[in-house]
Formats: structure tokens, sequence, C-alpha cells
């Protein structure tokens, strides 16, 4: 075991399995001589040689196109975005056809995207979003937003043994920030299982990424008033933990669904609408949502700050919760 | 000024003949402040669609009737609390919500320029006294909202909620509070059983234990006689048949089928008509056309010519402008005048009244008739603009109709039809006293009257004279 920052478990994680499989390559906007935006594949371009470590165009269609016909011909890309926010350009390859290409034509594509993504550093409209929603909505792909060293390494491999197009959403807030216990050596961790990341019974916080750490910090306030807090990370928005979340709110019975992305239409509407549906008998406030409001990520340090959501705004959450 | 103590908010009374009415939104929810007449909701009734305002200050305590019903006039709809009462603590304040508010409630008091006593009065029951655990919570019915899991548990254990002491919102029966009623052993002493639990074998299952599943509907019970208001066949629904449709009918809809069948039943309706040469009018409007058009903006059609003649008739005939009351007739000095407006949508009628008629000149009239019209489409009448009418005037020449037996407004006891102005060949003398053909544009008029008050001859003269101010308008005469 080793002490691993969220980013060098990335890294970890990825070298880990270039080592094991010859098929699996990394391509992207500066990845090879310069090492990646935020350092990530520093070095690997001495050690895995530089058609393995390809420097692309500043071009995201072109980075995705390749890799879908990559993956196509036999391959396992793993492309980088310097920013989640620059997936947009490359919408059609990946909602068009690597989505739709196993169902098409029965193919697979196994390609991993890396998305640096988040806010909480004034990186502004362009360089701030998480827009794992609009992903999970399209059937064929596959969102992973890892919270901890140890998720984030064990879901980059399984996203790179996946047959689908997955999307592996990084937190830059997370990067250098979060540090824990990591295993040096090969591990997976499957997609589509949640963690239970602190135990309670009177409130389930749903969330993922670094939302998990917001409320974290919000439980431990409650705790002073002897609320017991719940907090469920998904770690993969899709596929998603049902069964871990349904049996959160049976037992905790009132609900507060966290996310840094937008509110109208984010995924925490989602997770709100299945437990009307499947637990309604269970609950005993109304499910609370609690988002970014329906705005572009400000650049101001004050408005991001009132932008993103806070430890003080899950506290006032949890707090109407346990007072209703 | 902030209330002192609860309001109750009741359905309002729209009008003589209204007796329902159904909420059609909230404007407010429970917990939201409101200020004295803030408009809180939206109600339908067969007169009018409006919004009814709060009779004061503070915050919404309790909705007791949601959208989409309808109650009678006089039914407590929703109740308004001093701002900082126990009774409804909005979900998304601070901790310490009494003293919070309450200082605001000071604030707010101070602000609006209150002498200091009146400032200090929201204080003194707020610091501790406020706090959920009025014992009386959990026992007052309907006050109390009962959550999905709480009414499960209550459900399998066979509790009443009402029994447990709530700690939640506003006295709210929470799942701890009812798991731990349940585990303390509480339920069973709640419930009228044996007196001697604790020597009696393991509780019993009450009766209420197993959610026994809703007998199957037996076709609803028909109500009992209702009053004459009461509009519905209280005959049990049919299944449509093949190709038909069903769709409910709205308050507006319900209270037309009552108003139209219950004026049938009261009045003696008789109608007479008359052939009315519009020439006179023709032309004179012809030239104001573009006078009022261009200096008022306002559109001097027919119905405006023959309102202000009818109005003026009026005052020579008060009986067909009067009322049976009782055993008593009532006339007036003053001529309310109504008008039947189609809704936009087709699927209604409404009568806005233009008060005080007699003192409107032609510009006057034109004015208020499409004033009240348009309103009256974009449904914004209020309750006053549909009431006190004294006489009607309908209009369903716009489509080409040349006769009609409409049926009077009650209670009045009379209605004017007027129907297309067409041109037909009409025998006129000439200026040698010759008769010869000419064509001209004719209108029909038919006053429909309560033969009760309104004998033919008199209805005839009224009909008459009507004719004669209409064939002899002078340009001068406004």
């Amino acid at each position: 075991m080793a002490q691993m920052t969220y980013l060098q478990a990335i890294s970890d994680g990825l070298r880990v399995e270039m080592r094991r499989d010859e098929r699996v390559f990394v391509i992207g906007e500066d990845v090879g001589v310069y090492g990646g935006a935020f350092k990530v594949t520093l070095g690997f371009q001495e050690e895995f040689g530089p058609w393995r470590v390809l420097d692309s165009p500043l071009a995201e269609t072109a980075i995705l196109g390749a890799c879908t016909g990559a993956a196509i011909m036999g391959m396992r890309p793993v492309a980088e975005m310097q920013f989640a926010d620059f997936i947009s350009c490359g919408w059609d390859h990946l909602v068009t056809v690597a989505a739709k290409q196993r169902f098409r034509a029965g193919t697979p594509v196994p390609i991993v995207v890396r998305l640096p993504s988040g806010g909480g550093f004034s990186g502004g409209p362009f360089h701030s979003q998480n827009p794992e929603s609009s992903f999970a909505h399209i059937p064929g792909l596959k969102c992973v937003c890892p919270a901890t060293p140890e998720d984030a390494k064990g879901l980059l491999i399984s996203s790179i043994e996946d047959p689908n197009p997955v999307l592996f959403f990084e937190h830059k807030h997370l990067y250098r920030r979060i540090k824990g216990e990591v295993s040096e050596e090969r591990y997976t961790v499957p997609l589509g299982k949640a963690r239970i990341h602190r135990e309670g019974d009177e409130i389930s916080v749903i969330t993922w990424g670094a939302m998990v750490y917001t409320a974290d910090e919000a439980a431990k306030e409650l705790e002073k008033q002897d609320v017991a807090v719940e907090i469920v990370d998904l770690r993969t928005v899709m596929p998603w933990d049902r069964e871990a979340v349904l049996a959160s709110v049976r037992k905790c019975s009132k609900v507060l669904v966290l996310h840094e992305d937008t509110r109208t239409g984010g995924f925490g509407a989602e997770i709100a609408a299945t437990i009307a549906e499947e637990a309604f008998e269970d609950l005993d406030a109304p499910v609370k949502r609690i988002a970014a409001p329906d705005c572009p990520v400000p650049f101001a340090p004050v408005l991001e700050k009132a932008y993103i959501p806070q430890v003080e705004d899950v506290v006032a959450g949890l707090k109407a919760l346990a007072e209703y | 000024m902030a209330t002192d103590t609860q309001i109750e908010v009741v359905m309002p009374q729209m009008g003589v003949s209204v007796s329902e009415g159904t909420i059609t939104k909230w404007l407010k929810q429970e917990g939201e402040a409101i200020s004295s007449d803030e408009s809180l909701l939206e109600i339908s009734t067969d007169k009018v669609d409006t919004e009814v305002p709060s009779p004061g200050e503070g915050v919404v305590a309790k909705i007791l009737v949601q959208e989409g019903e309808t109650v009678d006039v006089g039914t407590v709809l929703a109740v308004i609390a001093p701002e900082g009462a126990e009774i409804s603590t909005p979900a998304d304040l601070p901790p310490e919500p009494a003293t919070q508010q309450a200082s605001d409630a000071s604030e707010a008091a101070a602000t609006e320029g209150a002498t200091p006593e009146e400032v200090s009065a929201p204080a003194p029951p707020a610091p501790e006294a406020a706090p959920p655990t009025a014992p009386a919570a959990g026992a007052e019915n309907g006050r109390t909202f009962v959550s999905p899991v709480v009414a499960r548990i209550a459900a399998e254990h066979g509790v009443d909620p009402s029994q447990v002491q709530g700690t939640g919102q506003g006295g709210r029966v929470t799942k701890k509070d009812i798991l731990a009623f349940v585990e303390s052993g509480a339920s069973t002493k709640a419930t009228p059983a044996p007196p001697a639990p604790v020597a009696a074998p393991p509780p019993p299952p009450a009766p209420e234990a197993t959610p026994t599943p809703a007998p199957p509907a037996a076709p609803a019970p028909t109500p009992a006689p209702a009053p004459i208001a009461q509009a519905q066949p209280a005959r049990p629904a049919e299944e449509p048949s093949v190709g038909e449709t069903v769709e409910p009918m709205n308050a507006m809809r319900r209270g037309i089928a009552e108003h139209m069948r219950r004026s049938l039943d009261t009045s003696a309706h008789v109608t007479s008509a008359i052939e009315v040469d519009m020439s006179k009018v023709v032309a004179i409007r012809g030239k104001l056309k573009k006078e009022y058009g261009d200096a008022y903006g306002v559109n001097p059609t027919y119905l405006s010519f023959v309102a202000r003649a009818a109005v003026e008739t009026l005052r020579e005939y008060p009986w067909i402008n009067g009322e049976i009351r009782g055993d008593k007739i009532v006339t007036r000095n003053f001529v309310n005048l109504g008008f039947a407006v189609e809704l936009a949508d087709g699927k209604g009628l409404i009568v806005p009244v233009v008060k005080n008629t007699e003192g409107l000149n032609l510009l006057g009239m034109a004015r208020a008739v499409s004033e009240i019209a348009q309103r009256a489409r974009d449904k914004k009448l209020t309750p006053d603009d549909v009431q006190g009418g004294t006489f009607t005037i309908t209009n369903p020449g716009g489509y080409g109709t040349f006769h009609g037996t409409p049926v009077i407004s009650q209670p009045q006891a009379g209605i004017l039809g007027t129907y297309a102005v067409v041109k037909r060949p009409w025998v006129v003398q000439d200026e040698l006293g010759q008769d010869v053909i000419a064509i001209r544009p004719i209108m029909n008029l038919t006053l429909t009257y309560d033969h009760r008050l309104v004998d033919g001859a008199l209805a005839g003269r009224f009909l008459r004279d009507l004719r004669e101010r209409l064939e002899s308008w002078g340009e001068s005469e406004y």
C-alpha cells in the first residue's frame, strides 16, 4: 500500500493497464512530451514510446473518431480531454457512433474518455462543468465519477476492461487535494456498485464525486446535533446502484440528493424520481435536492462559491430534513 | 399589520346564485409568508374565475382544500397564522425558527411604524413556548401530515398516528416518533382495549393491523335530495358506448346548466319579435366609426346603438327593468345592463354587467361594452362584474341568425335578443307617398319576458318604442 493523491492513483491505474495490456494506448492534446494538462501521463511517453502515447491535434472530434476506429479494430484507447467541457466537440462521434455501434453492428467499442471535470478553482464557464448527466442520458455510454484515490484507480482499470465506451469523470478539485491508501497491485472496482462513505440511520445523502466530501463535512456538523447522516457515494452514475440507494432510503426514510451539476435534468432528478416510485412508502419527508442553479459556472470566486453547493448549504438542507 | 390570531380563509360568495367554487391554483404554499390582500389562490365558479386575496398578514399555516377540488361557499380553504407561530415552520429556515421569526416579525412591525407595545407583542410566546411540543398537536386531526412511512408503520402495528406525540415540523409525527411509540408498547395502551395490558397475553392483533383491501367499489350512494342548486343528476355514471367520449363538466358549465333550468322553472317565458329598419343607424355608424376609432380607439358597434336605445326605452318601462321579489315588484331608477359573452374557448357563457348605463352616451356605451367583453374573454372579471344586472342583451346576430328565444337571467324580467343586420327588400314610401320597394338593412329584435310580470301588450309597446328610437336616430342624438 502507498499514499497516493487522487491524480497519482489515476496515473498508476493507467500505467498498470498499459504495462499489462499492449492494446491500451493513450491519445490526447499534449499528453506525450508535456504529460497532459494535469500531468496525469507525465513520463508515459518515455516508458511506452510515442506510438502508445499519442499527441493529437487540437481536435476532440479527431481524438474521439480515432479512438472509435481503433477500438473497432481491436485496440483499447484511453483518450484525454484537457477539460471535460471540450467533449462537446466530439459529441457526434461519441453519441452517434461509439455509443450505438454495438447495438447497430454488434461491434464492441471499448474506449475510455478521461474527463477532468468540476469547479471550485475559478475556472469559469468553459473549464468547470460536470456534464455527466448529459451522457448518462445516452444509452450505450457508461459514466464513472470516482471520489477517492482507491476508487479512481480501481474504477479506471474496470473502465479500460469494459467493452463499452466509458466516460471517466475525474474531479479536478480532488486531483492533489485528496490522498489515500492505494494498493500498488492491480485491482478493480466494479462499475455500478455504490459505496457507503459514512453510515447513519436518519438522513441518507446520495451523491458522487467531490460532493462526497462536502456531504461528509456537513454530516459532521449534523453529528454534533445527534443526527446520524448516511452518505452513499454512487461511484458510477451510469449504471447506478439502485439497490444500494433504495436500501439506504428504506433505512433512513429521509433523503437528500446532492450534486455539483446544475439542477434541472441533473442526474439527481432521476434518482429522486426512482425513490418516489420505488420507496414511496418508506419516505418520512419529501426527497430534497441540492444542486447548482441552472446557470453557467461563474468565474468570480464569490459567485462560484454561491453557485457550487457548499457545506453550509448542505448543512441547512440536512437540518431542514431533520426538523421535518 | 400581522395578524395576532389565526384567520380562516373561506370560499367566497361570488354571486347570489353561486353556491360552490373550484380551487384552480394555490399561489402560496404552506409555510410561505403572505401580506394582507396579496393573492392567495385562484378559484373558478360558474360566474367568474378570480383570485382570492389574503384576509390578513402572516404565514400560510395550512391548506385544507387541494387544487381541483370543488367546495361549497363558506368552506374553510386555508388558515393564515401569525408569523412565528408554532404551527408552520418553513422547511428551509435555519434552526431556532421561533426566535428567528419573532425577531423578523418585530423588525417587520417596526418598519411599519408600529408602536413599541405592538412591536413587543409577538415576542413573548416565541422564545421557549413555541417549540413543537404542543401536546395538542398530535391529537388535532387534519393539522398534522402523516408521511407515507408513518402511515405504513401505523398500519402494520395498528396504531392511530394521532395518538402519538409528534416532534416534527408543526407537531408532525415522524418515523422516529412512531417507532418509539410502537417500541414503548404505548400502542396497546392507547387502543381502547383490555385495561390491563401487562397481564394480558401478547396484544391481540388489532383490527387495524392488517391493511384490509378496500371493498369493491359499490355504486356511489345517491346524495341526499339536494337543494335546487344541485344541478348534476344523481345518477350513477354510465360507461360510454363505443364512439362516445365522456368529459367532466366544469364549474361554469354546471352553473349554466343549473341556471338555465331554474330560470325556465321560475319565469313564464314569452318571446315577441320586431323588425327594425337600421338605415339611419348604419349611416350614422358609418360616419362615427372613423371618428370614434381615431379619437378614442372605440368601435361604435350595432350592439352599442341598440343598448343605448334600449336603456333609454327602459326608463319608460320600469317593469321590464324590474324584478319579482317574493310577492313584491321591484323597479329601479337605474339600468345595470348585462351582456351575454361567449368565452374564447367556445365552452362557456358569461354575463358581465355594465353598471348605471343610464348615465352613458353612445361613446360611453360602446367603450363599456367592448371593455367588459374583452375582460370576460380574458377571464379578468371580478365578482362585482357579474352581479347586480337588471336587464340583459344577448347578441347571437354575429353568426347570421335572425331569430331566437333566449332564457332570462334570473331574477330579471326580460332579455333582449339582437340579430343579424340583413339587407332586405322593404316597402317604403317615396316622396310622393307612393309605395316602392327599397333595399334596407333590417335587424330583428326579440324581447323574451317573464309573463308573470310583463304582459304581451307591454312588451309590444316596448319593442315598438325601441324600434322607433333606432329608426329615427338623429345625428345629434348620442
